[in-house]
């Protein structure tokens, strides 16, 4: 009954987008039925529809994650793409320079680089939100900047291979690679991408939301989002809660790179966002920034994306962009919605 | 003048209003009493057109009218002073109350003519409000003023008062009851809506008791009743209207605090240079107009002041503990209750089980395992079910969140979760703001039952009847000084009274 009533509103707003979506398919002169068949049906199809979704939702469930955690303390992660470009980059670094290394030892490395560099990509607008009252959203945007300026140079000037048309770093070593699901999955094929970073975002789910409702860490963070002076009457040092939690979700942003740079191109490539930080936080708000609501929100982006594809190439004039509208109408009701509860909330609370 | 006939109002599935009939007379104060949640408000907005009814009339000097809306009750000239006032901070008090009525044309606004109206009026009741000073600038009772004002602007005759003095200190509480006689004596009808029985008795005619959503008993005159019955009918039973109380037998000193200061952030002094002690087994009291350090003292030795902005030492059984943070204080045996539970004391978002471990997050057996890392489900529930069910918190469900509790559960919730920590020291403020009658009688209890368990207790309260009935020892406070300790057995409220206001009894 209460996950009816959780699910309810998301459910009303991906249905309301796809009604309006129809009408700009209807004004642009296709039909609409056919178009959206054409979405749905190669996001489903088995292996390729199904591989390439998840591959897709992959790193949206983390900037997902990150974007929820942060919001649990009251702060907005407008910088989880910086946070994943960043760890991205020093993904692709530890797999270069400690390429001679095992598996066993490089792996865990890399994925060490991608989340501390996250962190800390996440932890400094955080120390300046508790030290000084710097906002959040001006620093991490800030931040953003920063990361995809100095990616660039380290990969142009440092990294690159010689006469390497294409903005990318040398790959890394080969004990650096995680396995696709090719590999071990019988009858999916290795072509596809969709590797172990997406078993990762599956346990990186479960542990967030361990973490968030089950540990006291958990409970300061969300005590200190709720209330914060309630909190600090609690004994929760709000100020220590807010870098918590922002070096918390720069890490979940920064797990982006293990899937990118260790399970799909092996090497850092410049421009390889396609927008999943802020993606991630259409995800999170459809998501009601819980771990489960994020993973399905993902998901839905996810074979969107896969669709979209699709629908730009057999569809007489619809191109892909109808994704976005469907995702920007998506996010305008689901944020009405917060206004109308709202609404419904003071109505209650003045009828005493 | 009006007449509320078998109104009835549903809100979801809770009956809010339950074939409501009451009648008020022209020229007088009419009460309507009750606890939260009775139906009073719901009631007069139905009177005021701000929720229409589901079945019932409303008759207006003996006409059945139809009030759509708050437009139609101003237009029969129907005014209502809600209990959070409605008035633009940054505009002038004239531009408020001609806001939806302004004089002159549409292109040229009569601001002088209205200015001048609004002098008269003020006049006239004897209000004191400058019609050009910004509502930023006006105190509480100010700003109430100019709600009166605005609904006599719009001629209205009959007002009605929502909770008029919850927001008033004890002096404005006696300014706004002059003026609302004065208004009487013009013939003017005013209905208040309230909880406080001594206000009841002291200003109004008639009144009418409610209890969930239906008149009780038959319209009363105020003369012919009094406050034990009118607590009986709000309640449905005997109330105990007195605390009663042993003596104190007070033990160790268990709080010693000396030359405390406490400096705002906007670096005005607070509290300067306080002195006292409370020992095990008393209740200190602390009586003062609000706003003249009471918060800051009560925060202050709740650790919830930064180290910079205070001075001075705080001491318990002997340990300085000025340097140690509120959840250190909080381990060392000292239990808050603060005076604002939604913005410090409660999640209301979190449910019961949630709130119940706030500020214990981090000690056993609810933190379990390495630092106290993991939290144990079934020791908060245990912990949670164990409160509402000895603090009698309802409904005593503890996976509601906390906002749908009524105001006297939640701070039963809340003393229920102080108490339970067995401090050596309990620091409270306001216990009984908003909380209905019934409730009120049960947290004085349990405050008592604490302080004859080995106790100190320190207590801040705006209700100067609470703070003498409770307190063993009363400090008045005024200007961030303590300006005398009383004996609250010897001493009058009105004695007290003016301490309160800086002056001095011979």
């Amino acid at each position: 009954m209460k996950l009816l009533r959780q699910l309810i509103y998301p459910l009303l707003a991906v249905a309301a987008a796809f009604l309006v979506g129809s009408i700009f398919i209807l004004l642009i002169g296709d039909d609409p039925i056919e178009t959206y068949s054409l979405l749905i049906g190669s996001a489903l199809s088995w292996p390729d529809g199904i591989g390439y979704t998840l591959f897709y939702a992959t790193p949206l469930i983390f900037t997902g994650l990150a974007v929820a955690v942060a919001f649990r303390c009251g702060l907005l992660n407008i910088g989880a793409e910086g946070q994943l470009i960043a760890a991205a980059f020093a993904t692709a670094w530890a797999g270069i320079t400690f390429a001679g290394l095992p598996a066993w030892i490089l792996i865990p490395l890399c994925c060490l680089a991608a989340m501390g560099t996250g962190a800390v990509w996440a932890g400094v607008p955080g120390v300046l939100r508790a030290r000084f009252g710097a906002h959040e959203v001006i620093t991490t945007i800030m931040m953003n900047f920063i990361a995809v300026a100095l990616a660039s140079y380290f990969t142009q000037y440092h990294y690159k291979k010689e006469g390497d048309a294409i903005l990318e770093t040398v790959p890394i070593g080969e004990s650096g690679h995680i396995a696709r699901f090719g590999k071990f999955l019988p009858g999916f094929p290795e072509r596809i991408p969709l590797n172990l970073a997406f078993v990762l975002a599956l346990v990186a789910c479960v542990l967030v939301w361990i973490f968030l409702w089950r540990t006291r860490w958990g409970y300061e963070i969300r005590a200190t989002g709720a209330n914060p002076a309630a909190a600090a009457y609690g004994g929760i040092s709000t100020a220590r809660q807010i870098v918590l939690a922002m070096a918390v979700s720069g890490g979940l942003a920064g797990m982006v790179g293990i899937g990118e740079v260790l399970g799909y191109r092996y090497r850092y490539y410049d421009g390889f966002s396609a927008g999943y930080g802020f993606t991630g936080i259409a995800v999170a708000l459809l998501g009601r920034n819980h771990p489960v609501g994020v993973l399905l929100a993902a998901l839905l982006f996810g074979a969107f994306l896969r669709g979209a594809l699709f629908v730009d190439i057999f569809t007489e004039h619809v191109s892909k962009d109808l994704v976005l509208v469907l995702q920007g109408v998506i996010i305008l009701f689901v944020a009405s919605e917060a206004l109308f509860r709202g609404r419904a909330a003071r109505l209650a609370r003045g009828k005493v | 003048m009006i007449e509320l006939r078998n109104i009835t109002k549903r809100f979801g599935n809770v009956l809010a209003n339950d074939r409501v009939s009451l009648k008020v007379e022209p020229g007088t104060v009419h009460a309507i009493v009750g606890e939260n949640g009775a139906g009073k408000s719901t009631a007069m907005r139905i009177a005021y057109g701000f929720y229409s009814a589901d079945s019932g009339d409303i008759l207006v000097d003996g006409v059945a009218q139809r009030i759509a809306s708050p437009q139609d009750a101003i237009s029969r000239h129907i005014g209502m002073v809600h209990q959070h006032f409605m008035l633009v901070e940054t505009m002038t008090v004239a531009e408020n109350i001609v806001l939806g009525a302004e004089p002159g044309s549409a292109a040229a606004l009569d601001l002088k003519g209205a200015e001048a109206q609004v002098r008269r009026l003020s006049e006239e009741l004897g209000l004191a409000v400058d019609p050009r000073a910004p509502i930023s600038e006006l105190s509480v009772g100010q700003q109430q003023r100019v709600e009166l004002l605005k609904a006599l602007y719009r001629q209205a005759r009959l007002l009605i008062l929502d909770e008029p003095t919850a927001v008033l200190t004890p002096q404005e509480v006696a300014e706004l009851f002059a003026i609302l006689r004065r208004m009487r004596e013009q013939g003017k009808t005013i209905v208040i809506i309230t909880h406080k029985l001594s206000e009841v008795l002291e200003l109004s005619d008639n009144v009418t008791v409610m209890r969930d959503g239906k008149v009780v008993g038959q319209p009363l005159k105020t003369k012919e009743t009094n406050a034990a019955e009118l607590a009986r009918l709000m309640v449905g039973r005997d109330v105990l209207l007195r605390v009663e109380k042993k003596a104190a037998q007070p033990g160790d000193t268990v709080l010693q605090v000396q030359d405390l200061k406490v400096t705002a952030a906007d670096r005005t002094r607070r509290l300067d240079g306080v002195s006292f002690t409370v020992r095990a087994g008393e209740i200190v009291g602390v009586a003062g107009v609000e706003g003249n350090g009471q918060t800051e003292l009560i925060e202050a030795l709740a650790g919830l002041v930064p180290a910079a902005r205070t001075s001075g030492s705080i001491r318990l059984a002997g340990d300085d503990i000025s340097s140690l943070d509120a959840r250190q204080r909080k381990e060392r045996g000292i239990a808050h209750i603060p005076e604002d539970r939604h913005r410090r004391g409660l999640l209301l978002d979190f449910d019961l089980a949630e709130n119940s471990i706030l500020g214990v997050q981090r000690s056993r057996p609810m933190a379990v395992g390495p630092g106290g890392v993991w939290l144990d489900e079934a020791a908060i529930h245990q912990r949670a079910e164990r409160i509402v069910h000895d603090f009698d918190v309802r409904p005593p469900n503890i996976a509601l969140p906390a906002r749908s509790l009524s105001g006297g559960n939640q701070q039963k919730l809340i003393i229920g979760r102080e108490l339970d920590l067995h401090p050596r020291l309990l620091l409270v403020a306001q216990p009984t703001r908003g909380v209905d009658i019934g409730a009120i009688e049960f947290i004085h209890r349990q405050i008592l039952a604490l302080r004859d368990g080995g106790c100190a207790v320190l207590l801040v309260s705006a209700e100067l009847e609470e703070v003498t009935a409770l307190a063993d020892r009363l400090l008045v406070l005024h200007q961030g000084k303590i300006v005398r300790e009383v004996d609250p057995a010897r001493t009058t409220t009105a004695e007290i009274g003016l301490l309160m206001t800086g002056g001095s009894p011979a």
